[in-house]
């Protein structure tokens, strides 16, 4: 396996060492970047830009030049509203139910999966018979396909479902979990934190386990209460992971997308439709099809993202800065 | 015996006494193996009933399949019941018939006589047994190792020019100084918040251009350059150290050797996570392969199950089944592979 | 090793010279139940006797051809066949086979009656043959009904009086609803146009929402609140996604359902000997008794490099033996109107209940309403179809009331229309 690899590898370098040479390092810089940034450049940012151009455009067609420019139109269809925290009052109140739910969603699902990575991560660190174990058992579910996370789950909560099982055989009534809004929500909250949990947990267990083992001992020398090690000593060392695993949750969150839409399919009535779902059936799936105000909506989404992200950023080098001085 | 114990009961508080946080510890990890595990199991059981069991309620917890006896005088085995008679005795008799809201029962030990029961005093006997048809009859109907070798085709190939292309850039923007770099990396950070459902048009447009609509290759350049990759990479060649590469520039290595003798061995528990990460996404990635293709003969397996989802009708027991067979071949590449992921992360490090 | 290789790229050279006189024939095919295989085991039958001819069965999910076909036609390719349910608003992209195929006369007098349904208006096309009607309509567990003592309603019976019936079923059985109707507005216009609803306005465009309508989505959503309807149907989801009730009918949770013909062999399949079922055809409103005709028909694509070649797999497929076989094999509606006239037809199950319940769909046919039938012919059905069904779950849900949803729909159909333009 490996030899081929290091034959070719061999091959390679004499014309590399001539571009070296014609070139130095600057050239060396670029060719090691070059198949990245070419794959990059045509898979990611020419349909981005191409994306922005559809929302610029009007029309039911599909292809972007069978289409006809129509300017903002799009953005100013979104963006039409007299209060934005009614939908309803909005010319597209769907987009705005979407984004409502978004928020609330990422909200409460940020927090728990923050929380119970952080907690899963915490016992794993300590000394546990069958500790790999434990490790794998946590990291199953990131292995799954989203849509077979949905699938399983509302195999789960539908009316045939496991859980009505476990309440029968206790003597109460089969509920119709999904036809519940509070439920739904919930549920496609506790979710996606199931499928994705394992994955935060192993960034927060990396940076546990590269805090220095003598300043818990010290800890433990002058017998201090585990929460103070906990606030003292623990949260701000893991700072930075505790940093990535907030952005990378947060912008997770925000894409929410396939497992929900399994799950709940957006219901009950549009209850769990997120922001993603809105935007992939307006665009692309529904009979009532938009291909334009998709675009823009998808566009608008990007922004909110960016924005965020820079904030985040920003506050994390701040906090690094203090740190240092 | 007692030093298993003495292991098993290992614990943070000290003399030997019980930490209240040993135990609530204990309690999580219970209870996190079965709601982590149990869902997953579940699936496993539901695979194997068969389509009237799965659609059943209240459902069973294993699979169950009715038992049958032969009975003389009929050629075709008759299903067994549990009938309780009027006299309030309850008998296991074979059905012959069910007219309406009446059964017509026999005795399988007397053939001779027959009873009349309403169909709401009998039970179906049934013993645990699997539908085995859910996966013989996919194997069988459609092409399952062609699905196999393109999705293996497609994983493997994707995962390996992921791996050698964030490498490369990652060591270009890790251990470079050159003008744009931080700009290049915004991007690439940037990119990290496209998910792929919001610009799906624009992006089949691009596949369709560039001629690879309906080719394995359409599924897998387009996801190769993986920001996460690149980023995660990057993070942990910075911790690689410099002096490393100059001690190589004065023993006159090429730049492309240091990459491929020093950098990329260093960088091995990273590269196993990607490589895992990259597996599992591309071995489960379903939106994607089912745009770009269209023929029999390029589905992938995620694509291939989905062909039981019908306008009217989805055939859940060989979704069902054919998921649960998908689902092997990732599990199996995570526990040889897993043993990497802590300290790759832990590298990573994100300092 | 060398030798191996050298062998497998001289049958590779040979293979391919030989499939190089072939031509290739692609049909994307989607499945509810085992036409699949059916419709495979016919085309071998066809390459046999035509060995020209390589047909390629794409077995595809019914997502593709919702969402990936269109974007394949916009962009002119595709397969050379297919098997399409949104038929009218794609009409441009089909195949015009009148001067390919071996015998119009044939077609015309067989399929003529349906080819408004997918080419363009006013044009005399032959774009493909339906694979199979149908026709929406109800289905009863006789079992349940016989067990509760409550007598099944006569071929005459209103909504109202059905879902009484099935209410004292529900309530003497302990059931968790009354009945259920497919989450799709196509199940419900049928309904509609019992209550004297008319879609289509005098310019051809869509009208608006009117009394009909507004008369039985107003009981659906009361039937809903008063928990008769299975809540999880409708509710449980947003958008136009389509969801069935027909586990939930064949597990005996409701004691009626109102689908269509299609579900035939299903619920035959679910049901097994479990209870006695009927089809009832549909229930009546003010104007009428009236289900809705559709179906899913195979059309040639304009875009195929080999029309002679497409034309002789659909004479083919489309010849009387073919369609006979096809449709006992499937428990489908035939729409050949010649086996529809000659009858006779032997549907291959052993189960008793299927061939009355397929005999009181073709009987139901006679009753559909004008209204009902200009739908599948007209352009904007889907549209209409779709905003009904996105609308009225909202209000089931409780997140709209009836007046706005009016409103919503007129408003979804009316940007629709106007992004056509």
């Amino acid at each position: 396996m490996t030899s081929p690899l290091v034959l070719i590898a061999r091959a390679l370098d004499p014309a590399l060492r001539l571009w070296q040479r014609r070139t130095g390092l600057g050239g060396m810089a670029a060719f090691f970047l070059l198949p990245n940034m070419a794959v990059f450049g045509v898979f990611v940012i020419v349909p981005l830009v191409l994306n922005f151009a559809y929302s610029l455009t009007g029309g039911a067609e599909i292809l972007l030049g069978d289409r006809r420019f129509v300017g903002p139109e799009q953005y100013g269809r979104l963006l039409e509203c007299q209060n934005y925290l009614v939908p309803l009052t909005c010319r597209e109140d769907q987009f705005w139910n979407a984004v409502q739910n978004t928020a609330i969603f990422v909200t409460f699902q940020v927090s728990l999966m923050v929380t119970v990575a952080m907690i899963t991560a915490l016992i794993l660190n300590r000394a546990i018979p069958g500790r790999a174990f434990f490790r794998a058992v946590f990291f199953f579910p990131v292995l799954l396909s989203p849509v077979v996370v949905g699938l399983i789950w509302r195999w789960i909560l539908q009316r045939e479902g496991l859980l009505n099982l476990i309440v029968t055989s206790l003597g109460g009534d089969p509920v119709v979990w999904l036809n519940d809004r509070f439920f739904a929500f919930a549920a496609a909250i506790g979710v996606s934190t199931w499928a994705h949990m394992g994955f935060f947990t192993l960034i927060l267990l990396a940076g546990l386990q590269a805090i220095p083992k003598d300043l818990y001992e010290a800890a433990e020398m002058d017998a201090t209460p585990p929460a103070r090690v906990f606030w003292r000593i623990t949260l701000p060392l893991l700072g930075p992971n505790l940093a990535v695993v907030l952005v990378l949750a947060l912008i997770r969150g925000i894409q929410i997308f396939d497992e929900a839409y399994v799950l709940t399919g957006g219901g009950p009535g549009t209850a769990t439709m997120f922001i993603t779902q809105y935007i992939y059936e307006v665009g692309f799936a529904s009979i009532l099809r938009n291909p334009g105000l998709a675009a823009a909506a998808s566009i608008l989404m990007g922004a909110v993202l960016v924005v965020l992200t820079l904030v985040q950023l920003g506050l994390s080098k701040r906090a690094e800065r203090a740190r240092e001085r | 015996m007692s030093t298993v114990f003495a292991f098993l009961t290992r614990r943070r508080g000290h003399g030997g006494r019980w930490h209240w946080t040993d135990i609530a510890s204990w309690v999580w990890l219970v209870l996190g193996t079965i709601v982590m595990f149990g869902p997953a199991l579940w699936l496993v059981s539901s695979s194997l009933k068969g389509p009237a069991q799965l659609a059943e309620f209240p459902p069973t917890l294993l699979p169950y399949v009715q038992e049958v006896a032969m009975v003389e005088g009929h050629d075709a085995p008759l299903p067994l019941f549990a009938v309780t008679l009027p006299d309030g005795s309850t008998r296991v008799m074979a059905q012959l018939r069910r007219v309406g809201a009446n059964a017509q029962m026999i005795d399988p030990a007397n053939p001779a006589e027959r009873v009349n029961v309403p169909i709401a005093n009998r039970a179906p006997v049934r013993h645990v047994g699997i539908a085995a048809s859910n996966y013989v009859d996919p194997f069988l109907a459609f092409d399952f190792l062609r699905y196999l070798w393109n999705s293996v085709f497609v994983t493997t190939a994707a995962t390996l020019l992921t791996l050698l292309t964030n490498s490369m850039a990652a060591f270009a923007l890790s251990k470079y100084r050159f003008r744009g770099r931080d700009a290049v990396l915004l991007v690439i950070v940037g990119t990290l918040m496209v998910p792929l459902s919001v610009i799906l048009v624009p992006l089949y447009s691009v596949v369709s251009a560039t001629g690879l609509l309906n080719s394995l290759w359409g599924v897998i350049l387009p996801t190769i350059a993986t920001p996460t990759g690149v980023f995660l990479l990057r993070q942990y060649m910075l911790t690689i150290p410099d002096d490393l590469i100059e001690a190589a520039r004065m023993d006159h290595a090429s730049e492309w050797q240091i990459y491929w003798r020093i950098i990329l061995p260093l960088t091995a528990p990273a590269l196993a996570v990607l490589a895992i990460f990259s597996v599992v996404w591309r071995w489960n990635d379903f939106l994607w392969p089912l745009i770009v293709l269209s023929r029999r003969e390029l589905y992938t397996l995620q694509i291939g199950l989905n062909t039981y989802a019908g306008e009217l009708n989805v055939q859940w027991h060989y979704i069902l089944a054919m998921t649960v067979v998908t689902m092997i071949p990732v599990v199996l590449v995570f526990i040889f592979l897993q043993r990497f992921i802590t300290t790759g992360i832990a590298g990573a490090g994100v300092k | 090793m060398k030798k191996i290789w050298l062998g497998a790229s001289i049958l590779a050279l040979i293979a391919g010279t030989a499939s190089a006189q072939q031509t290739e024939v692609r049909v994307m095919w989607y499945s509810d139940g085992v036409e699949g295989e059916v419709i495979a085991d016919l085309l071998s039958r066809f390459e046999a006797a035509n060995p020209d001819i390589d047909v390629v069965l794409d077995n595809v999910a019914y997502q593709v051809i919702q969402e990936q076909l269109p974007v394949q036609l916009a962009s002119g390719s595709g397969p050379d066949i297919a098997r399409v349910t949104n038929l009218k608003a794609q009409a441009e992209h089909w195949l015009d086979l009148r001067p390919y195929v071996a015998d119009a006369a044939y077609w015309d007098t067989n399929f003529g009656d349906r080819f408004d349904w997918m080419r363009p208006d006013g044009s005399t096309a032959i774009p493909g043959f339906m694979t199979q009607l149908t026709l929406v309509g109800g289905f009863a567990n006789a079992t349940l009904f016989e067990q509760a003592g409550v007598a099944l309603p006569g071929p005459t019976a209103t909504w109202d009086e059905w879902i009484e019936a099935s209410r004292q079923v529900m309530v003497s059985q302990g059931l968790p609803a009354a009945f259920a109707i497919d989450r799709s507005g196509h199940r419900i216009s049928g309904p509609n146009a019992s209550f004297g609803a008319n879609y289509i306005g005098a310019d051809g465009l869509p009208a608006p929402v009117d009394e009909g309508t507004m008369a039985f989505i107003g009981r659906l959503v009361d039937w809903t609140a008063q928990g008769l309807m299975l809540p999880e149907t409708w509710v449980s989801a947003a958008g136009t996604t389509y969801r069935a009730a027909a586990d939930d009918f064949a597990n005996a949770q409701i004691p009626f359902y109102y689908s269509g013909s299609w579900q035939v062999a299903n619920l035959s399949t679910k049901i097994g000997d479990a209870f006695d079922w009927v089809a009832t055809g549909s229930p009546c409103g003010t104007a009428g008794c009236s289900g809705l005709a559709g179906g899913a028909a195979l059309v040639a694509v304009r875009y195929t490099q080999h029309p002679e070649a497409v034309a002789r797999v659909m004479d083919y497929l489309a010849s009387e033996p073919v369609v006979r076989e096809f449709t006992e094999r499937t428990l489908f509606l035939p729409a050949h109107a010649g086996i529809v006239a000659a009858g006779g037809l032997n549907f291959q199950s052993a189960d008793p209940n299927v061939p009355p319940a397929l005999s009181r769909f073709v009987e139901a046919s006679g009753e559909t309403l004008p209204a009902a039938d200009a739908l599948p012919a007209w352009r904007w059905a889907n549209t209409y179809y779709g905003a009904l069904v996105t609308r009225v779950s909202q209000v089931m849900a409780g997140e709209l009331t009836l007046e706005q949803a009016r409103e919503l729909i007129d408003r979804d159909i009316a940007d629709q229309v106007a992004a056509a333009r």
